[in-house]
């Protein structure tokens, strides 16, 4: 017996695309409902998901892998893809992620975006990206998971840049836009390797082959196909190199981030590489570089994120490190996958609602990102503190808290294997979670603790902004409230029976327990202490001390920090730079020689053809002469050839 | 006494010819009896109907033809799968350009002379075109030149190819004629295609009577059977003599595809005729003549010995060489629209007779879908000619004065067509749609993916190339980039060049006749007093605009079947591929 609801799956992705459409075609006319028709459309996507996900549950756990092949989509000589639907544990995760957090999202923006003009193409634009999103999730084949992976990619270049009527806003979608492209290439040149070696796209055909086709092909072409993988997934999860789009980003709204880094797009890179897991088996190598990927940018982003203090930017750089524990894990092989989808999934959790707490705190500050113009605002907005505080406290990993129990997985999991290994990856990881405290809490306790810095009209405050910071609206406060419930409980019920792992296995395969290289005991303890050290150094400098308006100066590592470790200067010098010498080349010998030759070809054709004019000179006996001559010229010919 | 045997005559084998040339008779008698207001639409209707009866008597002879071909009278008219093929394209372009011809526009006239026999300039005429007379007469004349060209691909005798290349190009000379503005230049076109064309008919004729003493026979099957059993003739083993009669035959037939170096007239002509005229000709008359030319060459070219046959592959490849340099080259530097579309049309020819070096089937496929997408796009692209016109404007009035959409009684207020092509500068913003339609056939002709014009280059070239003739589909390829280049500078100067607001008064429209009739060179007599009837006088007070005027139906629909055509052929071409393949079966 499978899963009755298995037809349902082209729902899942055809409710959003149609609000989307109805939003972005019927134009202003949808102005005054437009809004609630996006929540609508988020909602009833999650309802169907449901109804699936009951079923799946129904379902024995060897039935729950099915695909729904709706028809064929190309069919061209030896290439055939199938437009399906995969629908299996690891899918209906990513599903019930997307559009539970995603409809939360819907409903915070109706507030959110209560005053812009062009609410409903916004919202238009998100029913978009969850739709992307679910495709993404849902294909069957490399092929049309990149039909979703470009939608992801379009949706978010069109919210990072929605207020584009600055400048730099516009520049920050491009920028995400243009990086994103890099990985797809990634992705394209994959398929290509794919298809080369084993003549198809479709998961069914490829995953299960993935052993063979090493055997048959070499692990090099296999070596490459995980290399373009992880590059496509680096582009999406914004990893290192890839990593600089995501600061800027937080160019769009607050809804936007909230939505891309926790239920869409950065989660995708995850996803691609979980799902290509036998592929990646099937190249140690490439799977040891997703390691390494994973574990520098957990370091990269903790650091840049120490010293951030736009409170979008600081979150931005979390993200980073957390999606940089994902790939770790996904890098560990079958050990790490289940454990990377569970942080991603709990993840998703307290990042939506720190991003949404985030933009009720902009919301009550005029829109101001400074940290350090913050300050003692606990006791004006209390949901929102509370709220921000559970998800604080969830991505510290502070036991009970749903950070806890993922976290602590990677960190453990990274501590298993031999050799160098596990001492690199499992302390790095350690050491993130450390650093993760610092940062974090700083954010907090800049935001909520301490004495403000800002004025509230009163005498006293000279040269401070003035605020008048209030509590936001239900509509907004609820979403985060709903999040913050996630955020606490969801990671101890689903590690409770190691239940979430034995509910992936049908797609991840059982992973044998391995005993990491020190006692479990001892590393949950470190990883503790850690966090309390790093928390309680926050606590002091920026809950304590009194937090300088303006920033201080610092040593090398941490203004380098401050300017995202200098990621634009290296990408500027070592890509940009030489890239524009480039184009500046090509088109210096493109108007030189490419030009010059085809304009001198013209011109002699130009002139060929002014020599023949004087030929048409409008006597008939001239022409009758051509005629003859020409017969003659022919026979000419004829006679001289054929002789 | 031998009694008088009435030969058996396979009827329905040739109404297709036999409908439009009765059409045509009929047609002659209306002019005497039908009233004078009721003779065009009588006109009208009756060649309309002869034409789509002609097209279903094809359409019901195809699957009985795909069989075996039929012979009526011992070949005198013999009908293969390839000619009715012909026949079809034909039908098709003539009915499409019959719709040109009979547009009159919001203006209320059509292209032709209200009365052709009257001297231009003369009081006379003046008094014509008050008096609102029409030349219906040019219905029955066209009905008899397609009535020539479907005879033309389909018959085995060289005398009745002859016949029918006489009763298809008379009337054409005189349809040259009858242009209702510029007649003098009309009439100077007319002049110099007859004399051409009985020179080169005189070439055809020489080359039947050398295959005739060859073989003692006309019937090309004869003549195949004498050169294969030489003894049955008594000049029977004079090859050479049948290959010079044969070489001359190909001129008489070049000519009118207008093949280089036969190809002299086609500028003039396709200039001064009235432009409706220039695109069924253009279309209808490549056609019947590459019908008889894959005739005459294919039936010949099996039967000749390999190094005669090489003989005649080498006069081919001359041909097409120069033929697409001449039309590409002298192409790129006009400055006339028709002019251009006549070098382009002279293009084309070369590129059909790249098709047919290889003288087999592949080459008459795609040589005969070449010819179906070649005539929609040109017969679209005359009849948008037809609608860009200029106009007088009084000094006083503001340049933006629309086209009256009302009778206009007199010349003068729309004048004759603007065909310079810096006139259609910025064309894009006063007719949208004409332009795109107009893009759509020069992107045809240019071969541009997704038009019916790059199946076809690509069928030729591929079948050039499948013969052995690459260096003859390099040189196509290359032609054709070439002439991509003055195709798309008239897209530019249409889409992108801000028109040119206030031409220069009278001076425009003086100069114009100095670059009619020849390339640019000093004009001989005739072409230099070609004047824009009537607006000469005007000029000195009136500026000259360029406007569009209104279809009142049947060009804008001929257009639009034509845009349609270009397309489909051009996205599926699947449909008229197989109906071509199914023609190609060439049976000798």
């Amino acid at each position: 017996m499978t899963m009755q609801t298995l037809s349902l799956a082209p729902w899942l992705v055809a409710t959003p695309m149609v609000g989307a459409l109805v939003l972005l075609v019927a134009g202003r006319r949808t102005d005054r409902w437009g809004h609630w028709l996006g929540v609508l459309a988020s909602a009833a996507t999650f309802v169907v998901g449901l109804v699936m996900l009951l079923d799946m549950l129904g379902t024995p756990a060897d039935q729950r892998v099915g695909t729904h092949t709706v028809g064929t989509w190309i069919d061209s000589g030896p290439l055939h893809v199938d437009l399906g639907f995969q629908v299996d544990p690891l899918s209906m995760t990513f599903v019930m992620l997307v559009t539970f957090v995603g409809t939360l999202i819907h409903v915070y923006s109706v507030a959110y975006m209560d005053h812009d003009v062009d609410r409903r193409r916004f919202f238009g634009y998100l029913n978009l990206f969850v739709a992307a999103m679910l495709l993404l999730v849902l294909a069957d084949s490399y092929l049309l998971l990149f039909v979703g992976w470009e939608g992801v990619g379009l949706a978010s270049f069109l919210l990072i840049g929605f207020w584009d009527g600055k400048r730099e806003n516009a520049v920050a979608g491009k920028k995400a836009f243009v990086m994103n492209r890099v990985g797809d290439m990634g992705l394209i040149v994959a398929m290509m390797l794919l298809l080369a070696t084993f003549g198809a796209v479709d998961f069914g055909t490829v995953l299960p082959a993935a052993g063979e086709g090493a055997a048959a092909a070499g692990e090099g072409t296999m070596t490459a196909i995980g290399l373009m993988l992880l590059l496509a997934a680096c582009g999406k999860s914004a990893q290192l190199p890839l990593q600089a789009w995501l600061g800027d980003a937080m160019a769009g709204p607050t809804p936007v981030s909230a939505l891309i880094h926790a239920a869409t797009m950065v989660t995708a890179g995850v996803y691609l590489l979980v799902r290509s897991g036998p592929l990646l088996e099937a190249a140690p190598d490439a799977q040891l570089v997703v390691a390494i990927v994973g574990a520098l940018t957990l370091l990269f982003g903790a650091i840049v994120g120490c010293a951030k203090d736009d409170i979008k930017k600081a979150l931005a750089a979390s993200t980073m490190s957390q999606i940089g524990y994902m790939m770790l894990a996904a890098g560990l092989g079958p050990v790490g996958y289940a454990f990377a989808i569970f942080h991603l999934l709990t993840h998703g959790f307290f990042k939506a609602g720190l991003f949404l707490g985030a933009g009720s705190v902009m919301h009550a500050m005029d829109d101001d990102v400074n940290m350090r113009r913050f300050g003692g605002l606990a006791r004006l907005l209390p949901v929102t503190a509370i709220t921000m505080g559970l998800g604080w406290l969830a991505i510290l990993g502070v036991p009970p808290f749903s950070g806890f129990w993922s976290k602590d997985k990677i960190i453990e999991a990274a501590f298993v294997g031999e050799g160098w290994r596990p001492w690199v990856f499992g302390l790095t990881a350690l050491l993130g979670a450390g650093i993760t405290a610092y940062y974090m809490s700083r954010l907090f306790f800049m935001t909520f603790a301490g004495r403000r810095r800002w004025s509230d009209g009163g005498p006293g405050d000279d040269g401070a902004p003035e605020r008048h910071p209030h509590e936001s609206s239900r509509l907004m406060t609820w979403p985060m409230i709903v999040l913050a419930v996630g955020s606490v409980a969801l990671g101890g019920i689903l590690a409770l029976g190691d239940r979430f792992v034995t509910w992936l296995e049908p797609v991840t395969g059982h992973a044998e327990h391995h005993e990491p290289v020190l006692p479990v005991w001892l590393l949950v303890t470190l990883t503790l202490l850690l966090v309390l050290l790093g928390a309680f150094l926050a606590f002091r400098q920026y809950a304590v001390a009194a937090v300088p308006v303006e920033p201080p100066p610092a040593p090398a590592l941490v203004r380098a920090a401050r300017v995202d470790l200098h990621q634009d200067d290296v990408n500027e010098s070592l890509v940009m730079r030489p890239g524009q010498y480039l184009t500046r080349a090509l088109v210096y010998s493109d108007r030189t020689a490419v030009d010059g030759g085809w304009l001198g070809l013209a011109g002699g054709i130009g002139r060929l053809g002014a020599r023949l004019r004087r030929f048409q000179n409008g006597y008939v006996r001239s022409y009758a002469a051509t005629m003859l001559g020409g017969l003659g010229v022919v026979a000419l010919v004829v006679w001289v050839l054929a002789s | 006494m031998n009694e008088f045997v009435a030969p058996p005559i396979d009827w329905a084998a040739v109404s297709p010819v036999l409908v439009v040339l009765a059409a045509g008779v009929l047609g002659v008698l209306l002019e005497a009896f039908v009233p004078a207001r009721a003779r065009r639409a009588t006109q009208l209707t009756l060649t309309l109907a002869a034409l789509a009866g002609s097209l279903v008597a094809v359409g019901m002879l195809w699957d009985r033809v795909q069989e075996n071909a039929v012979s009526v009278v011992g070949g005198s008219y013999l009908l293969t799968p390839f000619g009715l093929g012909v026949q079809a394209v034909i039908g098709v372009c003539a009915l499409l350009g019959v719709l040109v011809v009979a547009e009159r526009t919001t203006t209320g006239q059509d292209a032709f002379a209200p009365a052709a026999a009257a001297v231009p300039g003369t009081a006379y005429e003046d008094e014509t075109r008050r008096a609102g007379l029409q030349q219906t007469e040019i219905y029955p004349l066209m009905l008899f030149a397609t009535g020539g060209m479907l005879l033309f691909p389909a018959t085995d005798d060289l005398i009745v190819m002859f016949v029918a290349l006489e009763v298809l190009s008379l009337p054409l000379y005189v349809l040259c004629a009858t242009a209702r503005r510029r007649r003098l230049l009309s009439q100077e076109a007319a002049f110099k295609y007859f004399v051409l064309g009985a020179f080169a008919s005189a070439l055809f004729v020489f080359g039947i009577a050398l295959v005739y003493g060859f073989a003692g026979t006309v019937r090309l099957q004869g003549v195949v059977q004498v050169l294969a059993d030489p003894v049955t003739s008594p000049l029977g083993s004079m090859t050479a003599l049948v290959v010079v009669g044969l070489l001359l035959v190909l001129s008489g037939l070049l000519f009118k595809i207008g093949a280089a170096p036969f190809h002299a007239w086609t500028p003039d002509v396709y200039q001064g005729a009235p432009t409706p005229i220039t695109g069924f000709m253009a279309a209808c008359t490549k056609a019947a003549a590459i019908g008889a030319l894959v005739r005459v060459l294919f039936t010949l070219a099996n039967g000749l010995d390999p190094a005669t046959r090489h003989d005649v592959e080498v006069a081919l490849w001359s041909v097409a060489i120069l033929t697409m340099l001449v039309g590409t080259v002298a192409g790129a530097v006009q400055t006339d629209v028709k002019r251009m579309l006549a070098y382009s049309s002279i293009a084309h020819a070369g590129f059909l007779v790249v098709g047919l070096v290889g003288m087999d089937q592949v080459g008459s496929q795609a040589v005969l879908f070449y010819l179906l997408a070649y005539g929609l796009a040109t017969i679209g692209a005359f009849a948008v000619v037809t609608l860009v016109r200029e106009q007088t404007v009084s000094p006083g009035s503001s340049a933006e004065t629309r086209v009256p959409t009302g009778e206009v009684p007199d010349d003068g207020v729309v004048l004759g067509e603007a065909t310079r092509l810096a006139q259609w500068a910025g064309l894009g913003r006063k007719a949208p749609w004409l332009t795109a339609a107009f893009s759509l056939f020069l992107l045809s002709m240019a071969g541009i993916p997704l038009t019916a014009g790059f199946v076809a280059k690509f069928g030729v070239f591929s079948a050039a190339v499948e013969a052995g003739a690459w260096p003859l589909a390099l040189l196509g390829v290359l032609a054709s980039a070439v002439a991509v280049f003055f195709y798309v500078r008239v897209i530019v100067l249409m889409v992108l060049t801000p028109p040119t607001d206030h031409e220069a008064a009278g001076a425009s429209a003086g100069q114009e006749p100095a670059t009619g009739g020849t390339d640019g060179a000093p004009a001989p007599a005739g072409s230099g007093t070609a004047t824009l009837t009537g607006a000469a006088t005007r000029t000195l007070v009136s500026r000259t605009v360029v406007t569009v005027v209104g279809s009142r139906g049947p060009a804008a629909f001929a257009i639009a079947v034509c845009a349609v055509g270009v397309l489909l052929l051009g996205i599926l071409p699947a449909g008229a591929l197989d109906l071509v393949a199914q023609a190609a079966q060439f049976r000798p």
